[in-house]
């Protein structure tokens, strides 16, 4: 089966006009650029999650490790390309919500006393991290929150590309992954928090660092030449953009393949500006 | 098969917020407002399996709530229980999917025919031409809640047979639907607490508009577990007896359950009667985790977005499904936004008197609620409902009435401030 449309002008295409990253190890963008550029080497360290600054006091302290991680890689993509958050309508993907809030509630609610506390419960839903970010910038903008397990990452690109198109608007993805404490863990390995947001927009800008369209294929999705970077593709989710990052990082043009949902992959080319 | 030059249906966006005018880069599609066809549509809730079921009840004004026996519940609320879902064993190939949650699912699917219909546009279009869009709060975290019991007393490990990412995962109804047809295509699962499977309708509208994909499945699942039913306690939101959506007294929600889908498609060859998705509106509060904007700003930013993807006025609308859950904050708030926009003329309902609030299921359910109306030629009211609040000054209907109408629209609301309308209409 060959997936690949025969169509050369791609429905689905964007400017990317700045990026926020977090990962193990390389705790933003230009961190993660220099690694990316072979500069230097990637070194494991525990991803470092800033303070949520923006949030109100009250939800600052309510915070979680998953609220910190999107709150901050988005905040950074925005501030690379001078946008206003408030302007912005985002697409959140990741593969699961809190962890650590999950397991909070299972084993309460396993045990005698189920009086959960409202505040875990509200931090349950899916889009957490997306009501704190409205709460944040106070955007009020369409916020769309997404889950396809692995394939989030490609999801939220799907969708961000596709709001960029339709609506002629740039959209912020945000793409974020945490991990669950045992046993969850046991079952579900995620090591660390990480992720990428992205600013798409739907005409080159000042800030514009590439032109990306996007086509459907079932090749095999690109790797990372480097052990460690190829080990936190696979092992986070949402980054399993890096092989479209490290183009970003290099300024390179080409055509990389992400991973997606078997057979489905996203075959991406990227046109640097 | 030849696409049509703009196929689309164009997404309505908040435009007192909208960025300054853009440059065209490049040509946009879906920049005409084309509705898309509900080829095939169905729900199931406690008010039974499918349309028919449905249909029935909320002619008759009648409610499927029930003092609650889920499981070791044991709270004094009300629950819109979907009956013998836990007889429902999942086909060999599709075992290790087995959850209450998927168990809904199934059921969904194989009601009203849908899955044959389904299997008819993969015929005809592609087992990688058609896409997969659930809404979704909770997924088949019970089997979580579940597993959590059976730890090993040493170790604390889960149990083997516990399946995280086909159970759980936010994405589990949507996987096992890509599965149940096997396809090969674009899936997601949309997870904005109860405005899921509203926001399902707008993000396949966007692929089908663009050609990315030909037809979509779409729809809701969201099942019964503790989670839900101890946190909304926890938030003193549920009712001790059946809810009462905009009543005067209301007091809380009561929580229900269901599985509802429809199929997506492009509207090139719809006849007299067929459903349409007509406009599709989304905004954020950005105001608070569990509390909807005290003024309704968001929901209003969302029912004018929705008006204008559909390039229709006010008085275009001839029902409104609102979100209406029965606690005395939503219904005040989404109550303020309708009467600024629609005034008292648009006769309004919440259905979640009958139904429950089926929370993630909600949009697609109300959904399919709106073509029934459409399509029948009734405006269903709102059991539970005694005496409309005074306060809300919106035409609140308590009876089911007879009424032909053209559009109708469709309101759901979620945590985190997620907002959605959608518009339908029906082909005369």
């Amino acid at each position: 089966m060959n997936m690949a449309t025969t169509n050369t002008t791609a429905p689905l295409r964007a400017w990317v006009d700045s990026i926020g990253f977090i990962a193990p190890g390389l705790p933003d963008w230009p961190a993660a650029c220099a690694v990316l550029r072979g500069e230097q080497a990637w070194l494991s360290a525990p991803g470092i999650l800033p303070a949520p600054g923006l949030l109100p006091p009250a939800e600052r302290r309510r915070a979680s490790r998953v609220v910190k991680l999107a709150l901050a890689l988005g905040l950074e993509a925005a501030t690379h390309a001078e946008a206003d958050p408030a302007t912005l309508a985002t697409v959140f993907a990741s593969s699961g919500a809190d962890g650590h809030n999950c397991h909070a509630l299972c084993e309460q609610l396993a045990g005698g006393d189920r009086q959960i506390s409202p505040t875990r419960f509200h931090n349950s839903v899916h889009n957490a991290a997306a009501g704190y970010w409205g709460i944040a910038t106070h955007a009020m903008q369409p916020c769309q929150v997404l889950c396809a397990f692995d394939a989030s990452f490609g999801a939220g690109l799907l969708d961000g590309l596709a709001q960029v198109v339709s609506d002629c608007v740039p959209v912020l993805l945000i793409a974020y992954d945490s991990e669950y404490p045992q046993p969850l863990h046991a079952k579900r390995d995620t090591p660390d928090c990480g992720g990428v947001a992205m600013l798409l927009s739907p005409a080159p800008t000042a800030h514009s660092l590439a032109a990306i369209k996007l086509d459907p294929t079932d090749t095999a999705a690109d790797r990372l030449s480097d052990a460690g970077l190829e080990g936190l593709r696979t092992a986070i989710p949402a980054l399993r953009s890096l092989p479209l990052l490290k183009h970003l990082a290099c300024g390179s043009a080409g055509t990389v393949v992400l991973d997606y949902l078997p057979p489905m992959q996203l075959r991406i080319d990227v046109q640097p500006c | 098969m030849p696409r049509a030059r703009n196929p689309g249906l164009n997404r309505g966006r908040a435009s007192a917020l909208r960025p300054s005018a853009k440059i065209r880069a490049f040509p946009v599609p879906g920049q005409d407002v084309t509705p898309l066809l509900l080829s095939s549509f169905t729900a199931t809730t406690c008010l039974g399996r499918g349309l028919d079921a449905t249909c029935e009840a909320l002619r008759h004004g009648q409610s499927g709530l029930q003092p609650c026996a889920f499981e070791t519940v044991q709270l004094p609320t009300w629950l819109g229980e979907v009956g013998a879902i836990d007889d429902e064993r999942l086909p060999g190939h599709l075992a290790h999917y087995d959850c209450r949650n998927n168990r809904l699912a199934r059921i969904g699917l194989e009601t009203d025919g849908f899955a044959g219909r389904v299997h008819e546009a993969i015929a005809r279009y592609g087992s990688n031409r058609v896409g997969i869009f659930v809404g979704t709060s909770t997924a088949g975290i019970l089997q979580t809640e579940l597993a959590y019991r059976r730890r090993d007393p040493l170790s604390g490990a889960l149990p083997a047979d516990f399946d995280y990412r086909r159970t759980h995962n936010s994405f589990s109804p949507a996987e096992f639907t890509r599965d149940y047809f096997a396809l090969k295509g674009m899936a997601m699962a949309i997870s904005t607490a109860c405005s899921s499977s509203a926001k399902v309708f707008a993000a396949a509208a966007r692929q089908i508009a663009l050609g990315t994909i030909d037809a979509a499945v779409i729809g809701g699942v969201d099942s019964l577990c503790l989670t839900t039913l101890y946190g909304f306690a926890s938030l003193q939101l549920t009712s001790t007896q059946p809810c009462r959506p905009y009543d005067a007294g209301r007091d809380g929600i009561s929580i229900g359950e269901a599985a509802a889908f429809a199929l997506l498609e492009r509207a090139d060859e719809a006849v007299a009667g067929d459903i349409l998705l007509q406009g599709c509106g989304e905004s954020s509060d950005a105001y608070h985790m569990s509390s909807p904007h005290p003024e309704g700003l968001g929901a209003r930013l969302a029912m004018t977005a929705a008006l204008r993807s559909a390039a229709l006025d006010a008085d275009d609308i001839g029902y409104i499904n609102l979100h209406g859950t029965a606690t005395p904050a939503n219904d005040a708030a989404e109550g303020k936004a309708v009467a600024a926009l629609f005034g008292k003329r648009v006769p309004c309902s919440s259905t979640k008197g009958a139904t429950g609030h089926t929370l993630g299921a909600a949009g697609a359910v109300e959904a399919v609620v709106c073509a029934l109306a459409l399509q029948q030629g009734w405006l269903p009211g709102s059991p539970g409902t005694r005496q409309p609040d005074p306060k809300i000054p919106i035409q609140y209907l308590v009876d089911t009435r007879p009424a032909e109408l053209r559009h109708a629209l469709s309101n759901s609301f979620g945590f985190g401030g997620s907002n959605c309308s959608l518009i339908f209409g029906v082909v005369r």
